[in-house]
């Protein structure tokens, strides 16, 4: 007992003090991409084509990046001779709208906005959520388990995962929605009474991700189900993840 | 060795075809078996197309040579098999008539494993009609029956949040009789899209083929390209991708520990380790951007180099990471209520290990050495050694120390490397195409265990096979053995000490 309490002095206390502080990320950290359009020549396409999932498109000069589906991997930036795509170090990237990911190089990032006042006035201040890997690869599982550690604790802004159904106000799906997963996906928002959120995180969830086109896989859970968040990355890094879930409650504006 | 019956093979030399018997099915048979007996092991089986038919490859592990020996031979549409005289063959049996249609007469329990089409149009290893529908483990179980005794069902979806498989045990009251693990529900189709014109895709399947593997199933691919194309790593890079894998082994283990405690309530080091194992993933991320090392290695090298800044970040956060998992390490292993929870509990024999062909830590802790990085290195492991660590009980409380030692090894060899690191270039571009009609065995040891990829190549130097093997395919049947005659409400704390993977199974 008095090893338990010394280790427990010894470690500290280690909660982040997020959304007040951001920890700082990783030097090499790829967040929200930023492309500055005036720089790019009418007809180059090198981004596109170093893209693996055909997250980008150029047509018309005009450049269009999906976050929907896109890895991070950072291969269009290193591809492009001209420097005009940029990955930031800007960690909140989860929105409401699916085309809301559908970055231009125009306008304001379109961050979430809380669910509606009604439903908010449902909740209270919990939000309960039962988390299904659909043919996700254990690394936005991880990434979303991470946040019920003792680093973000999750249950402070009252938001937890449960493990049935019954009691949660929502879902959280990882992955690109096998077929396989199909129907227990479905009987599991079955199972969840209303309002029922979906929550999309990660690309694979979002879109189908590097598995679209692949016909074991349907193409995210946007083609089962209604989203009222998403959250792009591959896997979202857990404050991503986090910023999502504190703005859809309204803790975070 | 009697290498008429074989092609002798080494992780990461390429064989020419030509090279690998291809003998009758009879003999084909009699020596898979037999070494197989001899205390040799099949690292893989599968088929790989040939004409217009499947040619079957089998990749034995004799325990003492360092190497491998490849036979061939031609099943046609159906064959003896191979499972009633060698138990490790089973699921590569299963899974050879899941993709191929062929039929192995004889197998005592021929179900599909992952539950899709088969990859030969109008070949179907159950008879079943392209519009019948497949779903998963709508199949037959082994059932028990008799009075007071139960089924229980557990999945696809589980409590937590994990990865999506269902499993069935025959219980006499509290007690396990049977459990069968029916799979496939995170079957996204990866390898078959990894033959052919070459998929700007290839390198970010393999790292998400298991995601929490990502370095691990990553330098497999990287190491089995290299080989094909000839392309030299300096020994800088080798040294990068050997502190990758032992971060992502170092992360894993201070993970599974932490659950392991939390299972048996103690969660002092619950809590911990989970604060801890995200320290370690972001000492990946320091150096590649991503916690879990995605884009860090390529052909030929790494994406990523390490400055002399980072190489200090990254010592100093070593340092003081793992000065915290030792304490939470040693406050897990002092307390007697925890071992007692952990010892004889889900034990296995290192015969049942040895039968059933178990790799990385679960052999381990059946006191089997069982490890690529001492029995067949490749990359930085052929210059420096990771002493093995074993225990010889077979049960949780081996597998958890086993992990222990894993991180007191591992923590060393990433420190050393960081202090030590040589100069070089971070990467060569791959200049060559792959030699043609060729095999390569590349094998890697994951933080779960033995990866294997084998890679073969048409006459245009394209991939026409990839056959990828996780340790979990090995695993999972050694996790339901440990169930037998243990209590149903010990599946969990057993469950989380082999932790296997889902979706490096389902693929
Ligand atoms: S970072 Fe995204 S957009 Fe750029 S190449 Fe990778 S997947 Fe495509």
């Amino acid at each position: 007992m008095i090893g338990a309490l010394l280790a427990r002095l010894s470690q500290g206390y280690r909660t982040l003090k997020y959304p007040e502080e951001t920890p700082p990320l990783s030097g090499r950290y790829r967040g929200l991409p930023q492309f500055d359009g005036t720089r790019c020549p009418a007809d180059c396409t090198v981004c596109s084509g170093a893209c693996p999932t055909g997250a980008i498109t150029r047509s018309e000069g005009k450049t269009r990046l999906d976050l929907g589906t896109c890895l991070f991997c950072g291969q269009c930036a290193a591809a492009c001779p001209e420097h005009a795509l940029t990955f930031s170090r800007e960690h909140r990237m989860a929105v409401r709208q699916r085309d809301g990911l559908v970055l231009d190089g125009a306008g304001p990032f379109p961050h979430a906005a809380a669910l509606e006042p009604g439903l908010r006035r449902l909740l209270g201040r919990s939000l309960r959520l039962r988390e299904v890997s659909a043919g996700g690869c254990n690394a936005c599982e991880a990434d979303t388990n991470v946040l019920s550690t003792i680093s973000y604790d999750l249950a402070r802004f009252g938001i937890q995962f449960v493990a049935s159904p019954r009691h949660a106000d929502g879902l959280l799906v990882t992955g690109p929605v096998t077929r396989n997963m199909e129907t227990a996906l479905m009987k599991t928002y079955e199972a969840i009474p209303e309002p029922n959120v979906v929550i999309a995180a990660g690309a694979c969830a979002i879109s189908g991700g590097m598995f679209s086109g692949h016909d074991e896989v349907v193409r995210g859970v946007g083609e089962l189900l209604p989203v009222d968040l998403f959250v792009p990355g591959c896997p979202p890094h857990p404050l991503t993840i986090l910023d999502g879930l504190l703005r859809l409650i309204g803790r975070v504006r | 060795m009697n290498t008429a019956c074989g092609a002798q093979a080494f992780n990461c030399i390429p064989v020419h075809l030509s090279e690998i018997p291809v003998l009758s099915l009879a003999l084909f048979r009699e020596h898979v078996v037999r070494r197989v007996a001899e205390n040799g092991r099949l690292v893989s089986l599968f088929g790989s197309p040939c004409g217009s038919g499947v040619r079957l490859y089998a990749v034995l592990g004799t325990a003492d040579s360092g190497g491998f020996t490849v036979l061939a031979a031609d099943p046609g549409d159906r064959y003896p098999a191979l499972t009633p005289d060698c138990a490790q063959a089973s699921w590569f049996e299963r899974e050879i008539a899941e993709q191929w249609g062929i039929r192995p007469d004889g197998h005592p329990w021929l179900k599909p494993l992952r539950f899709h089409r088969s990859w030969r149009a109008g070949h179907d290893a159950w008879g079943r009609g392209p519009g019948e529908p497949i779903e998963p483990s709508v199949t037959e179980f082994y059932r028990v029956e008799g009075e007071e005794v139960h089924e229980v069902a557990v999945g696809p979806v589980h409590a937590g949040i994990i990865e999506p498989g269902h499993f069935r045990f025959q219980c006499h009251g509290e007690n396990v009789m049977h459990l069968e693990i029916s799979l496939g529900y995170q079957h996204r189709g990866i390898e078959r899209r990894l033959t052919g014109e070459p998929s700007p895709r290839i390198m970010h399947y393999l790292e998400a083929l298991a995601g929490d593997t990502s370095i691990g199933h990553g330098l497999a691919y990287c190491q089995g390209m290299e080989a094909l194309t000839r392309t030299p790593v300096s020994f800088r890079a080798e040294e990068i991708r050997g502190i990758a894998l032992e971060l992502e082994r170092l992360a894993n283990h201070a993970g599974d520990l932490g659950a392991l405690s939390g299972d048996v309530g103690y969660l002092p080091t619950a809590s911990f380790c989970g604060r801890l194992r995200g320290d370690l993933l972001n000492i990946t991320a320091l150096a590649c951007g991503n916690r879990f090392g995605r884009g860090w290695l390529r052909p030929g090298g790494v994406a990523w180099d390490l400055t002399p800044d980072l190489l200090g970040q990254m010592l100093d956060r070593l340092d003081r990471t793992s000065r915290d998992l030792n304490g939470a390490l040693e406050l897990l292993f002092n307390s007697p209520s925890v071992m007692a929870r952990f010892e004889e509990t889900g034990a296995l024999t290192p015969a049942l290990c040895q039968e059933l062909g178990l790799v990385g830590v679960a052999a381990r802790a059946c006191n089997v050495g069982r490890d690529v990085r001492f029995e067949r290195p490749a990359g930085i492991y052929r210059f420096v050694s990771i002493p093995l660590t074993t225990w010889p009980t077979g049960d949780v409380f081996a597998r958890a120390q086993v992990r222990r030692g894993e991180i007191r090894q591992s923590t060393h060899f990433i420190r050393q490397r960081l202090e030590e690191l040589s100069e070089g270039s971070a990467c060569t571009a791959p200049a060559r195409r792959p030699v043609a009609d060729s095999l390569v065995i590349s094998l890697v040891e994951g933080w779960r265990g033995e990866i294997c990829h084998a890679i073969i190549t048409g006459a245009d130097g394209r991939i026409a096979r990839y056959k990828v093997v996780d340790p979990s395919f090995h695993n999972w049947m050694g996790l339901a053995l440990a169930l037998r005659g243990q209590q149903i409400s010990d599946f969990p704390l057993c469950n989380k000490s082999f932790n296997l993977s889902y979706c490096g199974f389902d693929l």
